[in-house]
């Protein structure tokens, strides 16, 4: 084993933690995205990324290839993720189906302006 | 020196993919450039999936994410794209607040994530001898509720159909909730 980490990390194989920490970029990036977009839409790509980075944690949690099988979430693992495709898919219909709502009455796709409901 | 191990290279190939053009997504400020950078984002990790030995999750990825959700955003980027809305500026005391809460958010996880022995991968004879398996047959049979792969396990038959009508259900309503409003004039003409 090298003293130097990351050293051998082209002629070893990777490991759950390398694909968790991929899958924690895309979700960080998804929600800053959903926190500091001002466009309806651009929120809605950041709810796709979130979505996205998590799909990429089952699918690596359920992989043979990353860790011993007896702990591994099998086949659950890329069921889950499937089940979070379509749901995601329904989500951004009727997402989307809303923001052009808003844009429709308000005029407007900056969530900014959606403050109607302050009271 | 040990020869490199391909499966590693490709691995980082896709993931810096992915990674630099979710980075892309978060910085950009115009909304078309966005959904362009989502579009090569999600693809790289189709590929990340194919290596994960997850191929129909990959193939899914990839038809319905974005060859299907990714076009209905794109034709709303279309639908609402006046020009004052293509580039909207984030505030830049935004920018700092997140970028403190995200990097701390990262460090963590990917602190907590390589402090687990067991998740820092398998050695190379080890990934050399798992033999390839086609997934899609346990699959499809585990969502008709019979599981190939694991007698003890229990199938997916319920929440198939469950999410099935969910998306029915979902569809119809995006439709009406989306549907173009009949103006009152053109309803008393009829």
């Amino acid at each position: 084993m090298l003293s130097i980490p990351f050293a051998n990390l082209l002629t070893e194989p990777v490991g759950v933690a390398h694909y968790v920490t991929v899958g924690a970029i895309l979700f960080i990036c998804g929600a800053l995205c959903m926190a500091t977009k001002r466009n309806a839409l651009g929120v809605l790509m950041g709810i796709e990324l979130v979505l996205n980075g998590a799909n990429l944690n089952f699918v690596a949690f359920g992989s043979r290839y990353l860790r011993d099988d007896a702990n591994s979430l099998g086949l659950d693992g890329q069921l889950m993720a499937l089940f979070v495709i379509v749901l995601a898919a329904a989500e951004a219909a009727v997402a989307l189906a809303i923001a052009l709502n808003f844009y429709n009455n308000h005029d407007s796709i900056d969530v900014d302006r959606a403050d109607q409901l302050r009271g | 020196m040990e020869s490199i191990y391909w499966p590693s290279f490709f691995f980082f190939l896709f993931s810096g993919l992915a990674c630099a053009f979710a980075v892309a997504v978060l910085l950009s400020s115009n909304i078309v450039r966005m959904a362009f950078y989502l579009v090569l984002s999600l693809g790289a990790t189709a590929g990340l999936m194919f290596l994960a030995g997850a191929e129909f999750v990959g193939a899914m990825q990839l038809l319905i994410y974005v060859g299907g959700t990714l076009v209905l955003l794109i034709f709303g980027v279309m639908l609402t794209s006046q020009e004052r809305f293509v580039v909207m500026k984030t505030w830049a005391g935004d920018w700092v607040k997140a970028f403190l809460a995200g990097g701390a958010l990262l460090f963590i996880l990917a602190y907590a994530a390589f402090s687990i022995p067991e998740w820092r991968g398998i050695e190379r004879a080890e990934a050399d001898a798992v033999e390839a398996q086609p997934s899609v047959t346990p699959i499809a049979m585990g969502l008709l509720g019979a599981r190939t792969d694991d007698p003890d396990g229990s199938g997916y038959l319920l929440p198939f159909e469950i999410v099935s009508v969910h998306l029915l259900v979902v569809l119809i309503g995006a439709a009406y909730l989306a549907r173009a409003k009949r103006s009152r004039s053109s309803l008393e003409k009829l």
